[in-house]
This record gives structure tokens, C-alpha cells and sequence, in this order.
């Protein structure tokens, strides 16, 4: 397995105080890395620096052999795909926000392609034009994860997206994420506080007021 | 014509006492603009007599400098109160300056080339000023609506980048409502003019006697011509300012 993901001595500090220091990081293609630790420890943080929505402070990331900084970002993010805890849908109904990844690539929309996406997550056909005020929390999250996986991308960071879900719905996500993974050779980094998540992990780091814990 | 108007310096005094009506109910109702209005009272007063000199000497000079002069002032002043309302945003009175000229100037270019007003002091100096005065207004409503919405609507715009869009197509939605937003006072007067309010340019002609249907067709001009300024201004300064919300990395900042 090559290695994806090399991070040295990443630090992010705001001008209130420093959230992440000295994380060194290798995360290799294929791999299905767990994050957790206390709320506050800098996961978020973490996995918004690897999705480029913020920048480290200080040390060096490089993706695929190069430096984060050398790629365009808009290209880049498309590639590695950052899904929200507890994320919010866009415009007024399911299609405005499935239709969204066609828009900013300048392709038409793959109906087709986007109803059997949502029937994977167990979202029928009726729901593609269904007002986003209609949808549970499950629902949107599902719809959410959709629009992030429609063009499939090379690694997903998934920021506590099973955060508040029943125990079906999260079922359901965990399989999606695990084909995607299994079958599609999608790199996954999870955040999680979920136990089973965590007893579950292949790979599983922690961090702890934003150093990561050496295993012992 | 002119005796119809019939406003003295004596006249002006007693209107003093509706500012008085203003004050009162200001104090009564602790809404606390009591300086605000105290402040507004004494600059307009002191700005329209300076004016009202200067546009005398301006008309009687009739020099084309000196009207051209004379715009710029109007257009810098507006920027210059546009881009308070931008909240600290980088470049914004440049960005309004830009938004202010272009929109004055091509209203006002097309309407002496179609020969709807001459390059004449009286008549060049009065419209600019309209023209500003509402691009300026169109302009600080869309910085408000603007530094409003990137606030409160952080997550989807985060979520939009996050899936790869450019700059421009995670902030479409927030700068077509801050256009919208910016347009909206002219729509709406537009809508209503004749109806809710006699606007001023028609009053004043009325007031000075001329024939209400000659009135009334320059308000159409008018109408016309604060529409197009006021998309122009608002689509230059909305399209410009929006990057201002983004760092160097292409971050929302």
C-alpha cells in the first residue's frame, strides 16, 4: 500500500490558543483510519486542515508524494471530500443539493445515477424532488453523504456523521461508507465518539488536547 | 413659475418645530437618535446652503470642468458612505468607487447621448446626484446583506467548498440575494410610484409649475435610469466584493 497522506510536525494554533501540535500522521491508500478522543482534542480541526478548509500553522502535509499547498484546492476537494457533522442541505429540495457536484463540474445531472446513490443510503425514488424541510435528521444526513459520494472520490473525512443518528440509520450509513471502502477503494477518516465505531475500526488513533496518544 | 414657491427663510424656521414633533416623540419613546437626528438636522442644513451656493455659481459659470468637477465630488462622497456600510471589508472604497463611477457615468453618458438631459450644470449636476445617492444606497444594502449572510450562512458555503466549488460557485446564492437586496428600494418605488409617493424630481417640476404630463415623463426617465444604475452598481460591487470574504488559500475566512 502506498502511503496518501504524510503528515510532519502539524501544528494549528488560532490566536487564542494552539489546538493542534507536532502531529505526525501517515495514512495510506485504502485505509480506513478512526480518529477519536475528547471533545475539544482538535479531530475537527485535524480533518478540516486535510480537507484544505483550513491551513496548519506550521509542519508539512503532503498528498500523494506532493505538498498540499501545491494543488488547486477547488480540484483537490473534489477528490478528497469532507462530509459535516450534522450537515445542512442547500436550496429548497433533495435535487438542488444532489444536482450540486454536476453544477461545479459543468455536467448534467445523472438521475439515473443519483436515485440508485440514494437507494443505497434507503432513500426511495420520491424522495429526489421531496422539500429538504420534509426530511428527518437521518434523512438529510443520508442525503448529505450522498451528495459528497456521487462522483466518486479518491478519500472521504467523515466528521462525526453518525453523531445523533438512530440505530438503523447508522447501520445503514456504516454499510454505505464500508462498500465505498471495500469495494470502491475509498481511503475513509472517520472522527467518532461512537464505541461501536471505535471497537470496529481497523485503524484507530486518538487525540488528546491535540497531541496524538502513542499506543502503548 | 417661481411664485409658486414660496418657502422664505421664516417659513423654514417654523418648520423647525416638526423637527421639535420628531424630538419629542424621539425622547418619549427612548429610541435614543436624539443626537443622530440633532447631528442630521445641522449637516443638512449646513450642506444644502453650501450646495445651494455652489450649484448657483456652478450654473452660472456653465463650465464643463467645473460640472465634471462638480460630479466627481458626488461620486467620491458617495463611495466614500457606501463602503461604511461594508464593515471593514478590504478594498471596499475602491470597489464602490469603481461600482459609483461606472454606474453615474453610463446612466448619465446614455442619457445625454439620447438626448434626455443636455450636458448642461443645471441638468447634469441635479441628475448625477440622484443617480449616486441611489447607487450608493444599492451598494451599502448589498455590503449589509453580504457581510449578514457570509455570517449566518457559514455551513452551506463550508459545505460547498467542501465539495469542490470554485469561489464564486459556493457564494452564487449569497450574491445574487445581496444584488437583489440592493435592488430591491428602486424595484419596489418603481412598483409604486404614482400610487404611494410623488417622487421628487416630479414634485419639484409640479411644485415649480411646470405641466404635470412633462413632469411625469421625466419621472419615467428618472425611474429608467435609477434601475439601470442601480443594477450596475450593485452587480459591480457584489461581484467584487465577494472574494473579500475568502483568504489567500481559498478559505472562508
Amino acid at each position: 500500500m502506498t502511503d496518501l497522506f504524510t503528515l510532519t510536525d502539524v501544528d494549528f494554533a488560532t490566536s487564542e490558543r494552539q489546538i493542534l501540535h507536532q502531529i505526525n500522521l501517515t495514512v495510506t491508500a485504502g485505509d480506513s483510519l478512526t480518529i477519536t478522543g475528547p471533545s475539544g482534542s482538535g479531530k475537527s480541526t485535524l480533518l478540516r486542515i486535510m480537507a484544505t478548509l483550513l491551513t496548519a500553522t506550521g509542519g508539512e502535509i503532503d498528498y500523494n508524494g506532493r505538498k498540499l499547498s501545491a494543488y488547486d484546492p477547488f480540484a483537490y476537494r473534489k477528490e478528497v471530500s469532507y462530509c459535516f457533522q450534522q450537515a445542512s442541505l442547500f436550496g429548497d429540495t433533495v435535487y438542488d443539493n444532489l444536482s450540486f457536484p454536476y453544477i461545479i463540474r459543468n455536467q448534467a445531472f445523472d438521475e439515473a445515477h443519483a436515485l440508485d446513490a440514494l437507494s443505497q443510503v434507503e432513500l426511495g425514488p420520491d424522495n429526489l424532488h421531496k422539500p429538504i424541510t420534509e426530511l428527518s435528521g437521518g434523512e438529510k444526513q443520508r442525503v448529505a453523504l450522498v451528495r459528497n459520494v456521487l462522483f466518486t472520490p479518491k478519500v472521504l473525512l467523515l466528521d462525526e456523521v453518525t453523531t445523533g443518528l438512530d440505530a438503523d440509520t447508522k447501520a445503514i450509513v456504516h454499510h454505505f461508507i464500508d462498500h465505498l471502502n471495500q469495494h470502491h477503494d475509498v481511503t475513509l477518516i472517520a472522527v467518532t465518539h461512537d464505541e461501536t465505531e471505535i471497537n470496529a475500526a481497523n485503524h484507530l488513533i486518538t487525540l488528546t488536547n491535540g497531541q496524538l496518544e502513542v499506543p502503548a | 413659475m417661481t411664485q409658486n414657491l414660496i418657502v422664505t427663510p421664516s417659513a423654514l424656521f417654523f418648520a423647525v418645530a416638526l423637527v421639535a414633533i420628531a424630538l419629542l416623540l424621539n425622547f418619549k419613546e427612548k429610541i435614543g437618535l436624539e443626537k443622530d437626528m440633532i447631528i442630521g438636522v445641522v449637516r443638512a442644513v449646513i450642506q444644502l446652503t453650501i450646495v445651494g451656493y455652489v450649484l448657483t455659481y456652478i450654473i452660472k459659470v456653465n463650465s464643463v470642468f467645473l460640472t465634471l468637477l462638480m460630479v466627481l465630488i458626488i461620486i467620491f462622497n458617495a463611495a466614500w458612505n457606501a463602503q461604511k456600510r461594508a464593515a471593514g471589508m478590504n478594498n471596499a472604497f475602491w470597489i464602490s468607487l469603481l461600482a459609483v463611477t461606472v454606474s453615474t457615468g453610463t446612466t448619465l453618458i446614455l442619457l445625454v447621448l439620447a438626448r434626455a438631459i443636455k450636458f448642461t450644470p443645471s441638468q447634469v449636476v441635479p441628475v448625477s446626484g440622484m443617480i449616486a445617492s441611489n447607487a450608493m444606497v444599492a451598494i451599502g444594502l448589498c455590503y449589509r446583506n453580504m457581510n449578514t449572510s457570509f455570517h449566518d450562512l457559514r455551513q452551506p458555503i463550508l459545505e460547498r467548498l467542501a465539495l469542490g466549488a470554485n469561489l464564486k460557485q459556493a457564494s452564487s446564492g449569497i450574491v445574487r440575494d445581496a444584488i437583489k437586496t440592493g435592488m430591491a428600494p428602486t424595484i419596489d418605488s418603481a412598483k409604486t410610484v404614482g400610487l404611494v409617493s410623488l417622487p421628487g424630481m416630479m414634485s419639484g417640476l409640479i411644485f415649480a409649475g411646470v405641466d404635470p404630463t412633462k413632469a411625469i415623463m421625466y419621472q419615467i426617465m428618472v425611474t429608467f435610469m435609477l434601475m439601470a444604475a442601480t443594477s450596475i452598481a450593485s452587480v459591480i460591487a457584489c461581484y467584487l466584493a465577494y472574494p473579500n470574504f475568502y483568504n489567500a488559500d481559498d478559505q472562508l475566512i
